[in-house]
């Protein structure tokens, strides 16, 4: 049966979509990088799902364990949640420098400033 | 059901991340776990709340939101990805062609070959430790680039036009 095996990326799609929703619709400039985060959840979710196999435990090396999960994946995504922080706390930074200039950090006073100057 | 209070919404934030931990725990991927619950729920919700208090608490009653082209966007989109996963090998499939590849050489020879247990330290530090330094230069010039906008030379601009000084 084909459902069961495909239902944990459609759940993980649904909550990427969430993610880019709110990237989309949300006005408020920390709320736009909170969906960002939710967006770079569901990206590592995807890659340690791919990972994942049935039986297998973490891959850790013992004597009386056969099969291991696959490594690479966690290896990328340890090495992906590291930048995502970096993106992001460039994003908050940018967020500050915003509220410095514009005195808001709702996206549409700001275009609303912009486009009276 | 909006928050409009963006310390209940970075602390919830927060709590995603820490379930996204337990998540990994359960797929095996135990480094991750810890990474995250660490980083992700730690650093980044540090990071959120001092950006918090230098902004604001609280989102305006006034905003407005684009709920309609975002609801198209992310609907059409997600269709798209839906059937992208239509192909993909079942989940915990261990024949899928993403363990056949390099994965078993890891598992077989990093005991010889590093002699660290865990496979994912091994392979991080040495198989693909370029990958590691890449990082480093990444967060290095994430660094330069928070200190670029709002460090040092914030005071002096602050007192001149605010605006277009930040070139």
């Amino acid at each position: 049966m084909e459902f069961p095996g495909l239902l944990v990326y459609w759940i993980i799609v649904v909550l990427m979509m969430m993610g880019l929703y709110i990237v989309v619709a949300q006005n408020n400039l920390v709320k736009k990088i909170v969906g960002l985060n939710v967006f770079q959840v569901s990206v590592f979710l995807l890659y340690i799902t791919m990972g994942k196999i049935a039986e297998g435990t973490a891959p850790i090396l013992a004597d009386e364990i056969e099969i291991y999960s696959n490594p690479l994946p966690h290896v990328l995504i340890l090495t992906a949640i590291v930048v995502g922080v970096a993106t992001t706390s460039l994003g908050l930074a940018l967020v500050v420098r915003i509220h410095e200039a514009y005195g808001s950090i709702e996206d549409d006073e700001i275009l609303e400033q912009e486009s009276d100057a | 059901m909006r928050i409009r209070n963006l310390f209940s919404v970075v602390i919830l934030t927060g709590v995603f991340s820490l379930l996204g931990a337990a998540i990994y725990v359960i797929m095996d991927a135990v480094d991750v776990a810890f990474t995250e619950a660490a980083v992700g729920a730690g650093v980044s919700t540090v990071l959120m709340l001092g950006t918090l208090a230098l902004t604001t608490r609280e989102e305006k009653a006034s905003s407005s939101r684009r709920v309609l082209p975002a609801a198209l966007l992310s609907l059409v989109t997600g269709a798209i990805l839906i059937y992208g996963t239509l192909d993909m090998p079942d989940y915990g499939d261990g024949r899928a062609p993403i363990h056949l590849h390099v994965a078993p050489r890891y598992l077989n020879d990093s005991a010889q070959e590093i002699d660290i247990p865990n496979v994912v330290t091994s392979v991080l530090a040495s198989y693909r430790g370029y990958d590691t330094l890449g990082e480093t230069f990444v967060i290095f010039t994430a660094a330069m680039g928070v200190l670029a906008i709002i460090g040092r030379g914030r005071r002096r601009r602050k007192s001149g036009t605010t605006g277009e000084a930040d070139k």
